[in-house]
């Protein structure tokens, strides 16, 4: 392949050309069922932003919810007649419509905020380690060994006994859980991309080594991120559930969708289904609409699909 | 290769249909606790307990109501203040065969406290026999320090192990069968830990003859697994049916339910002793002292609980709104106790008479993974207590961090449960009542460091007196002091489920045991 | 190569005193294990008793110093709860753990891998998208979640598979295994696919992504320039290229694989340590723990450094050691 190093070198370095930004954008929504799962997402993120304008009852308000209103069925009114509860009511007499808007805030936030964190972090982590290389390297990667084997549980639970509850623990306990995965995942990649031609380029230009770094080697890795990020947002909203389900995650006054899952989960063989069942499509609609945009945007942004 | 792979299964599954077919008289019992061990005394839990009746049996039986039954001592009786007489069952033998004789409750008693490595021994059980003295092989006395009208039930807490293999035998013995010798209904076969465990029937068991060859435990602790399991035909009988399953197992007709009452009682423990409590603020979030001191405060918040609420919609009919700490029938259970009935307006009364018109602002701290429900009902009592102005948040927390911080006084109002295995009232008084006293070994699990000096005497007073009559009074007298000042708030007492495939009967037992003498089969 | 197996093998040491400290000052923080085994009845002399009985009544650092004698012996102390041995509870649990784990990731590779390469060729069409869109379901739900829909369809409604446990195990070089037998197989089935699922999606999705970035590349142009055979130039060429992310990722899969059978275990009542560990997470049986933590902190170590050899294998311009 080496007859085609300038040609590598040409189209490696990711442009901050306007142009170019629209132009993929463009090509973005030339593909119909990627446009509409971002509209679904910027929907989704709609309705969490504005729940509290727009559900009938404040779920996390204790003074608005009665348990003689609890596990109604869908289309059920309250028993003063003042609310009809059109998704139901879970066992505490909370609105599943207003829960799930409110928990899609939370699910939302917590699994966006530390994928995103736990990417930058992994990301400059695993990029020095592969550079600098020698016993830096060795130092972090055995640092990511041990975070990777600690179990989440384990990790989520020595937080709650020493910190307490609350959506910032949850985001701190899914960072730490997090971070190594990326670290090791792009570190990876930059082995494998430093040894190319066009690196060897760059450094043959004298190009400084951060900037091979960042505006080289890291845009060439961007795809792989983003199936990894795309998936891994996912699996953090899932992991939040699951912690939720083993009593480590949010406070329950103030359920996540993952934890209206759990709630549910319960009543899974007993009839009352939307407990679990209208959250868990909420979820999956969530997961999927970030998906769309995150296997449309690998396409867009990655450098070498594009000729 | 699928289709093929299919089919395969499916010849499996009916070969294992056939099996289950074929061996009718195999009980498969579906447990929500698996053992840490099967050596009787080294843990002291439920779980444990359970399995050990399996192969070992008590000086003192329980019936399924918790009253004191022959067990392998015939009878019992003080013959003086200082000293118990028990007679032993004669013609009783080991598995092995050997004679039990009195020299093997010599044996266990003196075993008890010297378990090594015990996380929670039944050493408090014996703590007041001071001698032994065996009279001949089926006489055997206890010599106490002072008189003891709690010994009868103390002895049906614990199994008898035969003393030629329980003499030096670790708990790795008694896990593998070595030393898992009894004198019970059935014979230990294999425990393959987390899977399963077997037992063969003792032909020679000295009650009536065991209805079930074989026995396989299996612990299977996610609920909806368990009842799965059951209704998939996997198991014939499961415990701890959860309240939200039952609604719907009652309709199918494949299967039948049997209900009992239990002595857990879920609870309120309140601070009332300290001044400056840690989750209590006035409404604006400033430090104030503690309004749980004044028991007007504390019956505001017991009147401002509907229990029936929580027993109709939490539990789903499965719980026993609660006077006091025990169901009535028990011993020390007052007649005159009626649960605090639903009254927010009183509540709110209450409050104001106590200088709180506005309330005041409060965290309600329980276990997400201890008792039935824990997290809904610790919310559900938020709620009503926010509707009568005690501004409430909850916080949930796994057992393993809740008891501790529970035990340093880390909260304010506390979600708990407590289960009476010993079947009467002093038990509970001494350990959530009585004033906290390490040295007297009182006020055990006292969170709330309740303290009133009439209960503590007439407890004290109670745990002298051997005549039943007198004892019992005493206690009366004591459950109604502390409860009418509101030492706890009592919620419910569970109502425990079995599920099990039609065609089987057991009676339910008020202590949970799932134990397999008492399933019968009604063909 | 032996300089840097060495240099691993005593980094990893390192590693592995650093975890067994941090878990022994994290459980310490969570609470005493007293408080949650001791009957709640039990009077404070027997408190003090069981305290004393397990060490816990030392102070922290010389409980540490206790077990690091120890486990220079190979003795990880004794169970709090089981009293017995904390390795040997371990390795009594670990084959049927593994056994999962194995089975789970099987799957994802057999399923994942194909269907991977098939959606990456076939981007623009129906079965391309189609996989991609059913590979979302695998992670979008959570696996408790799952795992009980499967019990309910394929053990309630079609009564097909068991519910729940282990099967028949036979001996196989010393060490039980359940696939060798009939009920063994049906009960591996449903969990290995809850496991899975999660894995199958990814294996899929880091395929598809793979084979659409090299079938850009120049050397697939030559290849076909060439007139070697489409089966040849995607079964050797381009798969030769995308194993290395798989490599990774599925390396690093199959340690969280491991760690976080728990839940799959919990719901499928299944023996292995997963569901070990999250018992003893709850009671804090503190040597269980550590002795867990150590052994899958180890397996993650050889994985990786398998991984490691891998690459250098698959990519000669990957040297092992990368020292520069």
């Amino acid at each position: 392949m080496s007859e085609h190093t300038t040609e590598a070198v040409v189209q490696a370095p990711a442009v901050q050309d306007e142009s170019l930004i629209l132009e993929a954008v463009k090509e973005f929504f030339e593909n119909r069922v990627a446009a509409v799962g971002l509209v679904i997402f910027i929907i989704m993120i709609g309705v969490a932003l504005f729940a509290p304008y727009i559900t009938p009852q404040n779920p996390y308000d204790l003074m608005s919810i009665d348990i003689m209103d609890g596990k109604l069925a869908p289309g059920s009114k309250s028993f003063d007649g003042s609310v009809t509860y059109w998704l139901g009511t879970d066992s505490q007499g909370r609105d599943m419509f207003s829960s799930i808007l409110y928990g899609l805030r939370i699910s939302l936030g917590v699994g966006v905020v530390s994928t995103i964190i736990a990417l930058v972090i992994g990301a400059v982590i695993g990029l020095w380690a592969a550079f600098v290389g020698g016993k830096t390297d060795s130092v972090i990667m055995r640092i990511v060994d041990l975070q990777l084997s600690f179990p989440a549980i384990l990790v989520a639970l020595i937080l709650l006994a020493i910190l307490g509850k609350g959506v910032d623990k949850i985001i701190l306990a899914l960072i730490l859980v997090q971070w190594a995965y990326y670290a090791r995942a792009i570190r990876s990649n930059v082995i494998v991309e430093r040894s190319k031609e066009y690196v060897e380029a760059a450094k043959c230009l004298a190009l400084p080594q951060r900037r091979i770094m960042f505006s080289h080697v890291l845009p060439n890795c961007t795809p792989e991120l983003i199936v990894i990020s795309t998936v891994k947002v996912a699996s953090a909203i899932a992991l939040e559930a699951t912690l939720s389900f083993l009593g480590l995650g949010m406070p329950i006054t103030e359920p996540s969708l993952g934890l209206l899952i759990s709630n549910g989960f319960k009543y899974l063989q007993s009839g009352y289904y939307w407990i679990s069942f209208y959250p868990g499509v909420a979820l999956l609609i969530l997961i999927v609409s970030i998906n769309l945009v995150g296997d449309r945007l690998r396409d867009v942004l990655n450098p070498r699909l594009k000729r | 290769m699928r289709n093929k792979f299919m089919a395969l299964v499916t010849v499996c599954m009916l070969l294992l249909v056939c099996a289950a077919g074929a061996s009718a008289e195999t009980l498969t019992i579906g447990l929500k606790g698996e053992p840490t061990s099967l050596d009787p005394h080294f843990h002291n839990v439920n779980a444990n307990n359970e399995q050990a009746i399996y192969v070992f049996d008590k000086l003192i039986r329980q019936d399924s109501r918790q009253n004191l039954m022959p067990g392998l001592a015939v009878s019992w009786i003080p013959v003086s203040d200082n000293v118990w007489e028990f007679e032993l069952r004669k013609g009783v033998t080991f598995h092995d065969g050997s004679p039990f004789t009195a020299e093997d409750v010599k044996f266990t008693i003196e075993r008890i406290p010297t378990v090594p490595n015990s996380p929670s021994s039944f050493t408090g059980m014996v703590s007041a026999i001071k001698k032994i003295e065996i009279v001949d092989p089926h006489t055997i006395r206890f010599h106490t320090e002072g008189p003891a009208p709690l010994l009868p039930r103390n002895m049906a807490t614990f199994n008898v192990v035969s003393k030629k293999y329980g003499k030096g035998a670790s708990t790795a013995d008694f896990n593998s069968g070595k030393a898992a010798i009894g004198t019970g209904p059935y014979k230990l076969v294999e425990w393959k830990r987390g899977d399963h465990i077997t037992y063969k029937r003792n032909d020679n068991y000295w009650g009536v003859k065991q209805p079930w060859e074989t026995i396989i435990a299996k612990p299977i602790t996610n609920d909806g697994t368990r009842v799965a399991a059951l209704k998939s035909g996997d198991v014939d009988i499961i415990n701890f049916v959860p309240p939200a399953d039952v609604a719907h197992l009652s309709k199918d007709s494949k299967l039948t339910l049997s209900k009992s009452p239990s002595t857990r009682l879920i609870y309120l423990h309140l601070d009332s002793d300290r001044n400056d409590t840690p989750m209590v603020t006035d409404n604006n979030g400033k430090k104030i002292k503690n309004p749980m001191k004044d028991v007007r405060v504390r019956k505001a918040i017991s009147k401002a609980i509907n229990r029936k609420a929580i027993a109709a919609r939490i539990m789903d009919g499965l719980a026993v709104p609660a006077a006091q700490m025990l169901p009535e029938g028990y011993e020390g259970t007052s007649k005159t106790l009626k649960p605090e009935a639903y009254d927010p307006k009183g509540a709110k009364a209450l409050l104001a008479e106590a200088g709180y018109p506005d309330g005041f602002k409060i965290t309600i701290h329980g276990p997400n993974d201890r008792y039935v429900n824990d997290g809904d009902i610790a919310q559900a009592v938020a709620q009503m207590l926010t509707k009568v102005g005690i501004k409430t948040e909850v916080n949930t927390m796994p057992k393993s961090v809740y008891f501790g911080k529970a035990s340093a006084l880390e909260f304010s109002l506390m979600l708990v449960g407590w289960a009476t295995d010993t079947g009467e009232h002093s038990n509970c008084l001494g350990a959530l009542l009585h004033t906290y006293d390490k040295d007297k070994g009182f006020g055990s699990a006292n969170r709330g460091r309740y303290s009133n000096p009439k209960v503590d005497k007439l407890l004290e007073q109670a745990l002298v007196t051997v005549d039943p009559a007198r004892h019992n009074a005493l206690l009366v007298e004591a459950v109604e002091t502390g409860m009418n000042d509101i030492g706890i708030v009592p919620i419910h007492y569970q109502v425990n489920v079995w599920a099990m495939k039609k065609g089987l009967d057991y009676n339910g037992r008020t202590d949970g045991y799932t134990l397999p003498r008492e399933v019968s089969e009604t063909k | 190569m032996l300089a840097f197996l060495i240099r691993r093998i005593s980094q990893s040491a390192v590693v592995l005193l650093v975890m067994s400290l941090l878990v022994f000052v994290g459980v310490f923080y969570i609470g005493n294990p007293i408080d949650i085994l001791i009957a709640p009845d039990a009077t404070p002399a027997e408190y003090a008793r069981a305290v004393h009985e397990l060490g816990l009544d030392k102070p922290l650092w010389e409980q540490y110093t206790i077990f690091l004698k120890g486990a220079l012996h190979g003795d990880f102390g004794n169970s709090f709860v089981y009293n017995e041995p904390a390795l040997k509870v371990i390795l009594d649990r670990l084959p049927a753990t593994l056994e999962l784990a194995f089975t789970a990731m099987f799957i994802a590779v057999i399923f994942g891998i194909p269907l991977g390469m098939v959606a990456g060729m076939k981007a623009n069409n129906w079965i391309g998208r189609n996989i991609m869109r059913f590979s979302i379901l695998g992670f979008s739900l959570p696996t408790f979640w799952v795992g009980l829909m499967l019990i309910i369809i394929f053990s309630v409604q079609l009564n097909w598979l068991p519910s729940g446990g282990r099967g028949e195990t036979v001996m196989l070089l010393g060490i039980p295994v359940s696939f060798l037998t009939l009920s063994g197989l049906a009960h591996l089935i449903l969990p290995a696919t809850n496991l899975a699922l999660f894995k199958t999606s990814l294996a899929i999705r880091l395929t598809r992504a793979g084979v659409q970035e090299n079938m850009q590349m120049d050397y697939v142009k030559f290849a076909r320039a060439k007139g070697l055979s489409e089966t040849r130039v995607i079964g050797l060429h381009v798969m030769k290229n995308i194993m290395i992310p798989v490599i990774t990722v599925l390396g690093m899969e199959f340690g969280s694989l491991i760690a976080f059978a728990v839940v799959t275990e919990t719901i499928f009542a299944w023996p292995g340590m997963g569901k070990l560990v999250i018992d003893s997470i709850g009671v804090l049986d503190r040597p269980i723990i550590v002795a867990y933590l150590l052994i899958t902190v180890t397996m993650f170590i050889i994985i990786n450094l398998v991984v490691d050899i891998l690459y250098s294998i698959l990519d000669p311009r990957v040297r092992l050691g990368q020292e520069r």
